[in-house]
Formats: structure tokens, C-alpha cells, sequence
């Protein structure tokens, strides 16, 4: 590469970087106090978080980038959307970062979802359990849902109307369906790579690009008062460090007499022994005595605390795997793989 | 090194780049939301996307038999009947209703269609228009063949049902099809046109920036594909299926490879006139291939006659009274005796096997109705078998003969077609019940592992009929007839021959190499 072409390169970037500051605050000097509802409000925080990556990622990468796009994208976005300071909002961003201590994921999870997140929609890729899994555990959520909500199974959008949010949405497996059965989805996760391919993949398709997708966790919206109709956490709950506040959580989200869905794995004591003691004592992904976890997720514990979070647990279905045919089946069996759906107390 | 993290980092940022408009726009849809009330966010995308008139969920590209059936049963169900249907046919056909005059003889073009391919015509709503047309059921079959050495006779009460099948020309068939999509109420729009050229393209989001979801844009996201049609009009689907016959055009623009060979064999078709009415089909296996006598009503039947090429073409351009005499002839003592009944009672090799006996175990061997005279022209048509070593890829899949032609030797070609036709619209509910886009590889692929392995299967026995009878060789030939005696005297045996037949049992045995 270059050296000189590199540093023309750089300062142009820079020059215009100031431009846009400059635009950014014209815009914010105009719209003056107005006062913006709240939840635009929120969507502005999502928005100039982004804007704030993209700058920085901008810093690292020009060097192979036609400029001549980029610049006039993040002009025209600046001129459709009411912006604010967009330093000012990336400095946000990072102490959101910093402030994720307190949230009950494990870091080694986030880190070894991160690596992967690439292959989130390759059906024949690491993820294929989960794409094969997602018709069966879709199908569990629909029949369940259309009950409780008194919804027509028959119809192709049967969650008109019902306000879902998916907690751990990955890539958007779940979360794309769901908003194809009609439903107004919401889909957080805790890693922004996640949230960023998701958010690639629904553009795709103009049923999936209405989800709102916030690189966030279960806590924060908890402090934000979101509520919905029906909360799901799918093959989530065994990443979370305190299975028990994670359900409070999922139950402060859920409306009253709205329905929860989790599910998750049945693993062997022997199997929970292993991943502490190797996770724990050995690897050091984890800080020592973050083991209460491990005895949350048997289905009859599972039960218990989705109980004292003030949810209770109406039906419960296994998934069996068929190694023959690759595909994955609802029975009583749930030694394995299970899902819960149960309603909150008023 | 260095080059791959650019190269990542530049994904990133393109992707950013959509990230952030979508984040913009959607801002804006609340804003204006919050502003004026209730309109929501998704309403407005919906009716921009049903904007794009050229826009479609599915297009069946021929409107044939196949792919009419597909339209209806797509029409038919509750989780399929919102879908868009474009139809792509340049057969005038399609745009008139009830073609049909009842006068005309019947058209030498028939199927026999199976009790299975019944019921799914009285799901989709198209068998009540099939019934106000010339149509006739049948509730007995009787095998035999040239050396007189076996028979078999089937029976539709061998497995306590009314009938064995139902002779319907195909004329009647499609337009009990297009009544039925007629009188459906769901959104369907005809092309008359022919396809020239489709493309797909992959995945990806980083193309355009385009604040509207137009097709353009979509199709350049890889989310639709584009078809070019022949008058020069293009359209945009999630689906493509391709129903346009064993010359698929389909086929051969998403670069499906096929197996197949063609038999060095025609089959000279054409409608005949009996002296009385005829209940039974006939099927005769003589030296050249065999020869069908199937009933379509009144005092008609249809003849199905396989043969060399050469033979086909005497036989067609010989005059009227020659070739009755020549079929009479195939049809009763030509090349060789009539096989001998047993309920004469000199040997009965299967008797310790027999049990409860079928009903049509004790029936006497029948020689075919006189044909009086011919009543429509002859047709040859050549003889090949064809399968398309995939049925489905990202947004296109293959339905009927254009995913596989067979041996028209039991009639069974259109039967498997409705099959895939029926499958295929069930898959497409399932998956929009659980969420999928219906233009998914993984959702597609459960359709071919449910009619491929259906379909070999067909085909391979309708083959191996086929080799079995082109050999005229002593000890095969008494195989053939063992296997006939078999069939005729076996009861368990029969009864699974005539639930394969009839289009309700997979495997007429069981198989191993298919299980």
C-alpha cells in the first residue's frame, strides 16, 4: 500500500469527519428543545450509537474503501434523520460498554459468539442445530401463542397485533420468523456483532426489516419500562450467570397476563461438574463461584424460579433430534432440549 | 494479512452503512407515527411492497395440469390462499373459461388418475368440475401377457374400495383445474407469455442503499428472483417453480442436470369405440411393449400401445379398418394363447400362502371388448425417462414432468406430478406457519426428500417393467409369468401392489435400497 496515498486518504476522511460534525450540530441548533417523543428518543441513542461505530470503523479502514459512497450515505442519513452530536454519542457508547459489568451474561460467552457471529445465517454452517431446531421450537411457540392470545392458527399472521421481544437474538433466527407470523418484534442482544448482522439480514426482506434490533440486555430494557405482550428467550438462559434474576427480568419485560417462552438444555450434573470445573478452575473463563447457574436448568428448577419471578409455567415440550433425518421433533421427552411457556400473574 | 482484516473491515462498514439506514428510516416511520396517529410502520411497508405489481410470492412458470393443480392447492388452503400467483403460460387456454363442449369425442390424451390423486382434487375444490365431464371409474384391472403362461386380475374389493381409479382425459382435467382457480378467490395474475431468462442472485445487503423496498432493490438483495419473459415483461418472485414439462425451461436456466435415457420405443395413442360399455382396464404385455385398453365412458376407451419406432409409424399411417383388425388382434389372440385360468384346479402352487383369498384370486381370465371402430386420429409420442438430480435450489424447485418423466406405462406420469404438486403446497404452509421464507433452500429440500425418493421408485418399477418385457427370453419368460401367478394368487402381495397402484402406500414392497 501506499504510504502517501494512505495519509491523503486519512486526512481527507478526517476533513470530512469535521464536516459532519459541523452538519450534526447545525441540525441539533435547529431543531432547538423541541421536545421528541420518547421512543424516538430511544431509537436517536441506537442510531448515533451506530453513527459513532461507523466513524471509528471509518478511522481503521479507509485505506480500501471507495470513499465517494460512504460519504454520501452518511450525508443522506444525516438529512433523513433528525441526528444529534454524534461525539458526544459515541463517548455514550463507550460508557455503555464499560457500564455492562453489572449485566448477568458470562464474558466468555459474548467473546466466543463474537468469533462465530459470521456464520449466524449459514444453514449449513455451526449454526445448522439451531436452524434445523428453529421450525420445531416456531412451532411450539405458535400453537402455545395463538392459545393464550386467542389468535386463528390458521391464519399466516397470527401474531398481528402482539408485541414480542426476542432476548438473545444471535443473527435474528427467531426474530425474523416471528415477524413474518406477523408480530411486532423487538430483538436484543448483547453483542453488537449480532445485532449488526441481524440487522443486515432482515434489510432483506421488507416482512423482517420492521424488527427493531438493540444491542442490549433483558436488564437494561427492565430500566427502560419496555413491556410486551410476550417475551422469548430462547437457548439463552444457559449463558446467563444468574438464571434467577435473568427470569425476574423476563417477567418485569412481560405484560400482565402475557406469556413467556424459554428454552433451553437439560444437562447432566456430570456435564455441569465438567463445564465448571473446566470452565471455572482450569480455563479461567470465569470468575470463580459463578456455579449457582449450574443447578437452574433442570426443567422442574426452571419451574420453580420462573414461579417466584411470578410466571407460571402452563406447558412444556421436549425436542428430539432425529439423527437419520436431521430434523428435530416436539415430544414429552424432555431429558434433552426442552421449551416452557408459561403466563404472568396479574 | 493485512489485506484480509481490510477486506473485513470493509464488509463491516458497507454493512454498517445499511445498518444505519434502516435505523434512520425507521426512526422516521415512528416519528411520523407518533405524529399522525395510528398508521403503523409495517402498514406502510406492506402497501409499498403490494405496490410492485410485477411483485409475486409465487410464480408457477407452465399452466399446465401440474402446475394449475399447484395454484389451486395453494388457493385452497388457509395458510397459503393470501399468497400472490403469477402463472406463466402462452397457452390461449388460460385466459378463457370452460373450453370443454361435451359433444366432442373423447381426446385421445387421458390419465388415469389415482384414488389418491382424487382425493386431492376434492381438497382443492376441482373434482366437482371434473364430474360434470366425461369421466369414467374403474374397479377392475386385468394383467396378462403374450406367452399365456399368467395372469393377474385386480379387484377395487381386494382392499375394500369402490373403485381402482378414474380414466379422465386430460383436457378435462386442466380445465376442471382452471374452473376451480376461476372460481378461487385469492390473487392470482396470468402471464401469456413464455420465460426467456431468470436470474438469482446471492445474498447480500451491501449493494444498495435505496431508502424503499422496491423489487429492483430486493431482487439485487437476492431476495426475489427476476423473470424475463418473452414479450418482453418482466416479473419478480420469492418462488419460482418450475411446472413447464420435460423440456423445462426451468430447469435448464437454474442449471439442473438430469438423468434420463429415451427407450428406442413409441407409443401410438388414440380413442376407440366398443359395442358396449367398458368398466375394466386392460393391460396386455406382448413382445414390442404393452399395449393398455382403459375405459373413458360412454362406450369409448383409450388404447396406449408401445412399440418400435417403425411399427409406430406403419401403424399410423395405416388405414382405419387395418389397424382395428391389428388391435383386436394385440388385444386377444395375437402372439400367443390366452393364459389358462386356474380355477380350473390343476395345480395350485400357492395355496399354503393364500389364507383369506381375494375376492379376484377366484375370477377367470376375460378377453378385452371388441373394438368396433377408431374414433379419433393416432398419435405417436417417443418414449423416455428423465429425472432431475435435484428438485430445488434457492428460490426455484421442480414439479411434475419437469423434474421427472416416466414410462406413461401405467398412467401414472400426471399422478406423480399431482403428488409433487400436493406436497410441495403443503411445505410451502408449513413453513409459513413456523415464519420461513418460502424461497429457502432448507425449507425447500424437505419437498424433494419427501417426492424424490417417492418418485425413484415409481420410475424404477415402471422401468424394470419395461426392461423385463423387451427381453423375449424361455426362462425369463416364465419368471415373468411366476411373478404373475404371484401377484394373482398372493393376496397380502396383491393388496400392496394395489395400494401402490392407487397412489395411497409408498413402496410396493418393502425396498431396502430406498428406505
Amino acid at each position: 500500500m501506499d504510504p502517501s496515498s494512505n495519509k491523503h486518504r486519512r486526512a481527507e476522511s478526517k476533513k470530512y469527519i469535521e464536516r459532519e460534525k459541523e452538519r450534526t450540530k447545525e441540525k441539533k441548533e435547529r431543531m432547538g428543545s423541541n421536545s421528541i417523543s420518547k421512543m424516538a428518543a430511544r431509537h436517536l441513542r441506537i442510531l448515533s450509537g451506530c453513527n459513532g461505530a461507523l466513524l471509528s470503523v471509518r478511522f481503521f479502514s479507509d485505506s480500501t474503501l471507495a470513499q465517494e459512497p460512504i460519504a454520501s450515505t452518511a450525508i443522506d442519513s444525516a438529512s433523513v434523520s433528525p441526528s444529534i452530536n454524534t461525539a458526544e454519542n459515541h463517548s455514550q457508547l463507550n460508557n455503555n460498554k464499560k457500564h455492562s459489568a453489572p449485566s448477568s451474561l458470562k464474558h466468555a460467552e459474548l467473546a466466543k459468539f463474537s468469533a462465530i457471529a459470521d456464520t449466524w445465517w449459514d444453514a449449513e454452517g455451526p449454526y445448522k442445530p439451531l436452524h434445523a431446531l428453529n421450525p420445531t421450537r416456531l412451532a411450539f411457540i405458535r400453537s402455545t401463542l395463538c392459545r393464550h392470545f386467542r389468535k386463528d392458527p390458521y391464519s399466516a399472521r397470527p401474531f398481528e397485533g402482539l408485541n414480542i421481544v426476542d432476548v438473545g437474538c444471535g443473527g435474528g433466527i427467531l426474530s425474523e420468523p416471528l415477524a413474518r407470523m406477523g408480530a411486532t418484534v423487538t430483538g436484543i442482544d448483547a453483542v453488537e456483532k449480532n445485532i449488526k448482522i441481524a440487522r443486515l439480514h432482515a434489510d432483506l426482506d421488507p416482512e423482517t426489516s420492521t424488527i427493531e434490533y438493540c444491542c442490549t440486555t433483558a436488564e437494561k430494557l427492565v430500566e427502560e419500562q419496555r413491556k410486551f405482550d410476550a417475551v422469548i428467550a430462547s437457548e439463552v438462559i444457559e449463558h446467563v450467570a444468574d438464571p434467577a434474576e435473568f427470569c425476574k427480568s423476563l417477567s418485569a419485560l412481560t405484560v400482565s397476563e402475557g406469556a413467556t417462552v424459554i428454552s433451553t438444555i437439560n444437562r447432566s450434573m456430570r456435564a455441569y461438574a465438567t463445564a465448571i470445573i473446566a470452565a471455572e478452575h482450569i480455563l479461567h473463563w470465569l470468575p470463580k463461584g459463578t456455579h449457582q447457574w449450574s443447578s437452574f436448568l433442570t426443567p422442574e428448577e426452571l419451574v420453580l424460579i420462573l414461579q417466584r419471578a411470578s410466571i407460571d409455567v402452563k406447558e412444556m415440550a421436549g425436542f428430539v433430534y432425529n439423527p437419520l433425518t436431521g430434523r428435530w421433533s416436539l415430544s414429552d421427552d424432555i431429558s434433552v432440549n426442552f421449551i416452557a411457556f408459561g403466563t404472568k400473574n396479574s | 494479512m493485512n489485506r484480509i482484516i481490510v477486506g473485513r473491515l470493509s464488509v463491516n462498514v458497507s454493512g454498517l452503512r445499511v445498518l444505519q439506514r434502516s435505523f434512520c428510516s425507521s426512526v422516521a416511520e415512528k416519528a411520523s407515527s407518533s405524529n399522525s396517529g395510528q398508521p403503523s410502520s409495517e402498514s406502510e411497508v406492506k402497501q409499498s411492497f403490494t405496490n410492485n405489481d410485477d411483485q409475486y410470492d409465487v410464480a408457477v412458470v407452465g399452466g399446465g395440469m401440474v402446475g394449475m393443480a399447484l395454484a389451486c392447492s395453494l388457493a385452497s388452503m388457509p395458510l397459503t390462499k393470501h399468497l400472490s400467483v403469477a402463472i406463466i403460460d402462452s397457452n390461449p387456454a388460460l385466459g378463457k373459461s370452460n373450453f370443454i363442449k361435451k359433444e366432442d369425442p373423447p381426446d385421445p390424451r387421458v390419465s388415469t388418475v389415482t384414488p389418491a390423486t382424487i382425493s386431492f382434487f376434492k381438497e382443492i375444490g376441482a373434482w366437482q368440475y371434473v364430474q360434470q365431464h366425461r369421466h369414467a371409474y374403474f374397479d377392475k384391472m386385468q394383467v396378462w401377457d403374450y406367452t399365456g403362461l399368467g395372469y393377474t386380475k385386480y379387484n377395487a374389493r381386494d382392499v375394500n374400495k369402490e373403485i381402482l381409479g378414474c380414466v379422465v382425459e386430460n383436457k378435462v382435467l386442466h380445465s376442471s383445474l382452471l374452473s376451480c382457480m376461476q372460481n378461487t378467490e385469492f390473487r392470482k395474475t396470468i402471464y401469456p407469455s413464455r420465460l426467456t431468462s431468470m436470474a438469482l442472485l446471492p445474498s447480500s445487503s451491501s449493494i444498495s442503499v435505496d431508502s424503499t423496498p422496491s423489487a429492483t432493490t430486493l431482487f439485487t438483495k437476492g431476495h426475489l428472483a427476476k423473470l424475463d419473459l418473452s414479450d418482453g415483461k418482466s416479473l419478480y418472485a420469492k418462488l419460482v417453480v418450475g411446472a413447464d414439462g420435460g423440456k423445462s425451461r426451468v430447469r435448464e436456466l437454474a442449471g439442473f442436470k438430469t438423468t434420463g435415457w429415451s427407450y428406442s420405443q413409441n407409443a401410438i395413442i388414440c380413442t376407440v369405440e366398443h359395442n358396449k360399455e367398458n368398466y375394466c382396464a386392460w393391460q396386455r404385455f406382448l413382445p414390442a411393449g404393452p399395449i393398455a385398453l382403459l375405459p373413458i365412458g360412454d362406450n369409448f376407451s383409450n388404447i396406449v400401445w408401445t412399440m418400435n419406432p417403425k411399427d409406430a409409424s406403419d401403424c399410423k399411417s395405416m388405414n382405419e379398418d387395418d389397424f382395428v383388425k391389428i388391435l383386436n388382434h394385440a388385444l386377444d389372440y395375437g402372439y400367443g394363447p390366452h393364459p389358462k385360468s386356474i380355477s380350473s384346479g390343476s395345480v395350485d402352487m400357492f395355496s399354503w400362502f393364500r389364507g383369506d383369498a381375494t375376492l379376484s384370486a377366484k375370477e377367470c381370465f376375460e378377453v378385452p371388448p371388441r373394438v368396433v371402430k377408431l374414433a379419433s386420429e393416432r398419435m405417436v409420442f417417443p418414449l423416455s425417462l428423465k429425472h432431475a438430480n435435484n428438485y430445488v435450489s434457492k428460490r426455484v424447485v421442480l414439479i411434475g414432468d419437469a423434474a421427472h418423466t416416466v414410462h406413461p406405462l401405467a398412467g401414472q406420469g400426471v399422478n406423480l406430478g399431482f403428488g409433487d404438486a400436493s406436497t410441495l403446497s403443503r411445505i410451502i404452509a408449513e413453513g409459513i406457519a413456523v415464519g420461513a421464507d418460502i424461497g429457502e433452500v432448507s425449507l425447500l429440500k424437505k419437498y424433494e426428500a419427501e417426492r424424490k425418493p417417492a418418485n425413484i421408485v415409481m420410475m424404477a418399477v415402471l422401468d424394470g417393467f419395461q426392461k423385463a418385457y423387451s427381453v423375449d427370453f424361455g426362462p425369463l419368460n416364465i419368471l415373468r409369468a411366476a411373478a404373475f401367478h404371484g401377484a394373482q394368487y398372493i393376496s397380502p402381495l396383491k393388496r400392496n401392489i394395489i395400494s401402490y397402484a392407487s397412489g395411497e402406500q409408498r413402496l410396493p414392497l418393502p425396498l431396502p435400497l430406498f428406505t
